[in-house]
């Protein structure tokens, strides 16, 4: 454990993703602390320009709203909806792909055709469809983003079973006759973890994207502010007020930036032997 | 024999080349000093991690970045090949001085045909241009004896075997004729019988091009076939050197003749055939698998094994011998139940054992273990080695402190230390990873030992010393050992008894005794004649000491 | 460390039939035989994954709340009584779910998929009038972001691989780690700031100067410029996939043994990536260019929307604010077919790539 956290703090960039992570989630904690109010609230005048006044850092929109209050209360909703809904698809992806992984023969093949199926169809019409159908709630969103996102884990999770069934080290378990749900449970998936915790962490930061897209074309969950729905908002107002939508989209990239750092972090540190490669 | 005072064709000097720090040692080679002359051929023989392939790749600049010579000299020809810059080295590179590599299945680009990747050769150095180009190509492709050049010119790599693959590898070599041949360990990955045909290649050219050539490898057989001189490494020093007959028959350095007294003699004692129990008896053994097969192309239906019998009793080995497509590993698999089986009996103790159902069988699995054949791969990472051994009887029941207690007495009857317990594989080397296989397997009381080229991922050294173990414990155990493995020399020198495979069928069946010296069957003697160096005997050295 | 290769283990099992294959003509036979199974195949799977996209969509409008009529009808046509009795008779929901299934299927096989009561047309009518505008500029960001992305992959790679001026490799690596980060859509309203409002250098919005009626070279002209910002918006962000996956590709092939074999015959290093490593490493990029496509065509109803491009991702993104559902979801079954037929085209495109399929070696039927 101490080995994987020193060869993880040789990447400065991984440090640095980690620390603005614990940033973001710091401020989202601390929103409903710092700004009580809700971010919908009208309160002051439209269109504050951002360091003009001190108690609107970021200044309103064109509706009298705190941008500040919104950012804040955004990185809740970020945050939120990229984690829930990478793990409810890491649990259906890793699920299906250690059944297709273990069994092989016709159940393999009919689960990748299913999972092929999911992966063949554009993620975000998909997604789009499925929450404009069923009304865009933090519900709808959540199952239309895991919904789009389980294929790529049901593959990986797959690929590393067919190749660990293979090792000798799970035929061995075989042959000392450890029951197969106890070598999937202890054998297999132990060595599978790597590559899925690598995969998950990528995973919440398309989910933050995808959820900012929806936000921006309307169909985001009303009742909770969004960043995605501060820049949607802001689109309309580009020519007098064209700092609006500049904010939020820097917040969204720090948090998706961050993520991506630590999960290049996580890769090489769980994975050492790969840096040196040419030996 | 060449005349003693002419210059060397190639002469290392007191070459260093240093590690990466955070290595198990500062220098992957130490001071190392050797001469190649025209016309002969050099062995450097040394086992894994001994540093032989770096001088050889030094020579050639080929080491990896992070890896440079600190000391020393290469003259080539005269010039010190280490003082060269990047252009003369390039220009040098296939056209005075070639390499041949490990690995064929890799060593060719899979996207560019033979033909012209053999050009390539000439082309870079500007040689023979226009359609000389192409009748030097098709001139060497049956100069290594490739059949039917003229297709085999637009044929892509995947088609090729091993053993084609090796003799395009080597055609390219030669296309410029060097003045200098390196081979690293160029049959390491083939088959005997194709390590033979391609030793002979490189024999027949080194004699019609009058070529130094070096040779890296780790088996002594090899380099009693085809050495003019040895020079062996230990730890990245060069710890003797001098004649194939000085080395061979009257070693100095006590770690060449430790090395020599390792190599399977092939010569087996006179074992007493008592007349034990049979543990398992198999009759009519079948494995088919069939691949391919689409809309319109026929299924392709291979016998992986085809109608094997043989018995094995309590207290004997039986050795299983074959090259890669002969079925001995499908049979190991087989045997465990790995794999289904698609006809034949397994009578072990009187039941059949091959119509039980997995969940019928689960219960029997301890009384036949396997001892698989990658040491790094057949130990979890992730569990310490206590957890490893004691998996198998808490699986069957036993309770963990029980479990426990017997674990540690197994460790030490395998030859390690009781605090190994608690450790991981990976704090431990090859030869001890296959000791904790072992332990692991014996962990059941299996009445039955299956040892699937358990010993041919060993360093010659370490092989011998797992081999005495296993013979040991057999004597003390009482155990029936079914041992498979490509190499009959090892085969001879622990089994009872040996049966010979080939294509899925049992060709030759009998003591290792009768199997050398009166094969019957043409494929066995083949086999036999393939065997490197075998009019070399390692035994002698004893009787010399 | 010292590199401690263990002793190779046993001989593999050598691959290749050790021969040079069967007689040409026969091969040949076998050859197009071999195609001809394989497009059969994908064409049947294609089917397969569109059949689906259409039965999906049958069974979400019967699982949204309300009434399936009045979904169907969407927010305008909801108020006018008639026009959901005429769709309740249209589609036979007071009839037996499979029967309407039936219907459904049949309705979309005649290409028959609904019609918008908002814009008072037959909804494939509104998708084709749309679909070139979107097929244009889903073109041009493939290609701007393939090339581009696999140009600064190679050189990257090369650097580091040359150990020459990689600071470049550094610069590339965080300039697509960046893009890799950041929203389509934000890009694309900050491209818009910075070179219409600011800058006043590009158009900021839809896909001709309307009114202007520009013919000929100059109307390619003009959507031709109106072409640059949504294109390098959208490409943007598969420039930086391809960027980093033709990289690590390369590094990776670079690393393999025949590249060794190459440098030991003493071909220079500038022929060693050209010949031996990128026609290799090229190999699995164009694979997954093909699965991009879907992620684009996702990106691409971003971008219109913020271009105001008169594409099908614009008349999506209309869809959802109109609540026509049936739009909706026939864009979303056109969009699908989509990619589904340009994956076929990038498989086809590989196995004519790849000298081990298209020879007819191993893996022929996969």
């Amino acid at each position: 454990m101490k080995a994987f956290a020193q060869r993880y703090c040789r990447n400065y960039g991984a440090v640095i993703g980690l620390v603005v992570l614990l940033l973001v989630v710091a401020v989202a904690l601390l929103a409903p602390v710092l700004y009580e109010e809700s971010p919908w609230l009208m309160v002051g005048d439209p269109l504050v320009r951002p360091f003009a006044e001190a108690a609107f850092p970021f200044g309103t929109d064109m509706l009298g709203r705190d941008i500040t209050a919104g950012m804040l209360y955004g990185a809740r909703v970020s945050l939120l909806v990229g984690v829930i809904s990478t793990g409810v698809a890491l649990v259906f992806g890793i699920l299906i792909g250690s059944v297709a992984g273990y069994c092989g023969g016709r159940i393999d093949d009919a689960l990748m055709r299913f999972t092929e199926f999911f992966q063949t169809i554009p993620q975000l019409a998909m997604a789009v469809v499925i929450v404009a159908i069923f009304n865009p709630t933090i519900y709808s969103i959540v199952a239309a983003i895991s919904v789009v996102s389980w294929p790529p884990v049901a593959r990986l999770v797959r690929g590393e079973f067919l190749t660990l069934k293979q090792r000798e080290f799970v035929q061995a378990a075989v042959v000392i006759g450890q029951k197969p749900l106890r070598i999937i449970l202890t054998q297999i998936l132990p060595n599978a973890m790597s590559p899925i915790i690598v995969s998950a962490s990528f995973m919440v930061a398309t989910a933050i994207l995808t959820e900012s897209a929806l936000s921006f074309l309307g169909l985001g969950d009303r009742n909770m502010m969004s960043w995605g729905f501060m820049i949607g908002a802001a689109r309309t107002m580009i020519r007098e007020a064209w700092w609006m939508s500049v904010w939020p989209g820097v917040a969204i990239l720090l948090t998706v930036l961050s993520i991506n750092l630590i999960g290049e972090g996580l890769n090489d540190a769980m994975n050492p032997q790969l840096r040196r490669r040419g030996e | 024999m060449q005349a003693p005072d002419k210059l060397p064709l190639l002469s290392v000097r007191d070459l260093t080349i240093a590690l990466p720090a955070g290595g198990d040692r500062a220098h992957a080679v130490k001071d190392v000093s050797y001469d190649l002359h025209a016309g002969e051929i050099l062995c450097i023989v040394g086992e894994s991690g001994s540093g032989k392939s770096m001088s050889a790749n030094a020579i050639m600049g080929l080491l990896p970045p992070y890896l440079k010579p600190r000391g020393g000299q290469i003259l080539f020809q005269g010039k010190d090949l280490l003082a060269q810059g990047e252009q003369t080295l390039l220009s040098m590179r296939g056209k005075e001085m070639a390499m041949v590599f490990q690995e064929p299945l890799s060593a060719l680009n899979p996207v560019m045909t033979v033909g012209d990747q053999i050009a390539e050769v000439m082309r870079v150095h500007d040689a023979c241009p226009g359609e000389a180009r192409t009748r030097r190509v098709l001139e060497l492709l049956a100069f290594v004896g490739l059949p039917d050049p003229a297709t085999l010119i637009h044929s892509y790599p995947f088609r090729l075997s091993g053993g084609q693959r090796q003799r395009v590898v080597i055609a390219m070599a030669l296309a410029l004729e060097p003045a200098l041949l390196i081979a690293d360990e160029p049959t390491t990955a083939l088959d005997v019988t194709t390590q033979a045909q391609i030793l002979a290649l490189i024999k027949r050219i080194q004699a019609e091009k009058g070529m130094g050539v070096m040779f890296v490898t780790h088996d002594f057989g090899v380099v009693a076939e085809i050495a003019d001189r040895v020079a062996v490494m230990e730890k990245g020093v060069l710890v003797e050197v001098g004649t194939v007959q000085q080395v061979l028959n009257h070693p100095q350095h006590p770690y060449t003749r430790r090395l020599i007294g390792a190599v399977p003699h092939g010569r087996a004692k006179a074992r007493d055939q008592q007349a034990a129990e049979i543990v398992l008896d198999v009759r009519g053994l079948r494995k088919t698998y069939a691949s391919g097969g689409g809309l319109f192309s026929k299924k392709r239906v291979v016998n992986a094994v085809d109608g094997v019998s043989f018995s094995v009793r309590r207290g004997q080995t039986l050795g299983i011998v074959g090259e890669s497509g002969s079925g001995k590993s499908t049979i190991g698999k087989c045997l465990l139940k790995l794999t289904e089986i698609d006809g034949g009996e397994l009578l072990f103790d009187g039941q059949d054992i091959a119509r039980l159902s997995e969940r019928q069988f689960r219960p029997l699995r301890s009384d036949v273990q396997m001892i698989f054949q990658d040491p790094f791969a057949s130990l979890n990472p992730r569990h310490t080695v206590g957890r490893i051994i004691t998996d198998g009887p808490v699986a069957n029941g036993v309770p963990l402190a029980r479990a426990q207690a017997r674990g540690r007495e197994l460790l030490q009857l395998v030859g390690l230390e009781a605090s190994a317990f608690d450790r991981y594989p990976n704090q431990f080397s090859g030869g001890q990873r296959q000791r904790i296989g072992i332990a692991r397997a014996l962990a059941l009381e299996p009445k039955l030992l299956v040892a699937d080229e358990s010993v041919s991922a060993l360093d010659v050294s370490v092989q011998a010393q797992v081999l005495q173990l296993l013979s040991d414990l057999q004597k003390r155990l009482d155990i029936g050992l079914i041992f498979i493995t490509h190499d009959l020399r090892v085969a001879a020198q622990i089994c009872h008894h040996v049966i010979v495979m080939h294509k899925g069928k049992v060709v030759e069946s009998g003591p290792p005794g009768q199997i050398f010296d009166a094969p019957l069957h043409d494929y066995t003697q083949r086999l036999i004649a393939a065997i490197p160096g075998k009019e070399w005997d390692p035994t002698l050295i004893r009787a010399a000491a | 460390m010292v590199p401690a290769k263990p002793v190779a283990a046993a001989p593999r099992q050598e691959r290749g039939n050790g021969a040079a294959g069967p007689g040409p003509a026969f091969a040949r036979v076998e050859h197009a035989v071999n195609f001809l199974s394989f497009l059969l195949s994908r064409l049947w799977k294609a089917l397969v994954v569109v059949l689906g996209v259409v039965i999906i969509n049958f069974f979400l409008i019967r699982m949204a709340p309300g009434d399936p009529a009045t979904v169907l009808a969407g927010e305008a046509g909801a108020g006018d009584a008639a026009f959901v009795g005429q769709l309740r008779q249209q589609f036979g929901l007071d009839q037996p779910v499979l029967t309407q299934l039936g219907i459904y299927l049949k309705g979309v096989a005649t290409l028959d998929l609904g019609y918008s009561y908002r814009n008072h047309l037959p909804v494939l009518d509104l998708i084709l009038d749309r679909l070139p505008a979107t097929i244009v500029l889903m073109s041009g960001a493939f290609v701007f972001s393939l090339v581009l992305g696999v140009f600064l992959g190679v050189v990257s790679a090369r650097t580091r691989y040359e150990n020459k001026r990689r600071w470049i490799d550094s610069a590339v690596m965080s300039g697509a780690l960046l893009l890799y980060a950041t929203p389509l859509f934000w890009l694309s309203l900050m491209a818009i700031i910075l070179f219409s409002v600011v800058l006043g250098w590009l158009p900021a919005f839809g896909m001709e100067t309307i009114g202007a009626g520009y013919t000929g070279m100059a109307r390619m002209q003009d959507v031709a410029l109106h072409m640059i910002l949504p294109t390098i918006s959208l490409g943007c962000f598969f420039m930086a996939v391809y960027v980093r996956l033709t990289r690590a590709s390369m590094l990776e092939v670079m690393g393999m043994d025949f590249v060794k074999t190459a440098r030991a015959k003493g071909v220079p290093a500038g022929r060693v990536i050209r010949v031996h490593v990128l026609r290799n490493a090229l190999l699995p990029v164009i694979t997954f260019a093909g699965i991009q496509l879907g992620q684009m065509a996702g990106g691409a109803v971003l971008t219109e929307t913020v271009f105001s491009w008169p594409g099908i991702g614009r008349l999506m993104f209309d869809a959802l604010l109109q609540r026509d559902y049936q739009l909706l979801l026939g864009i979303f079954f056109v969009t699908s077919a989509l990619v589904v037929f340009f994956n076929l085209v990038t498989d086809i495109v590989y196995r004519f790539i790849d000298p081990r399929i298209s020879v007819g070696g191993k893996g022929a039927t996969a």
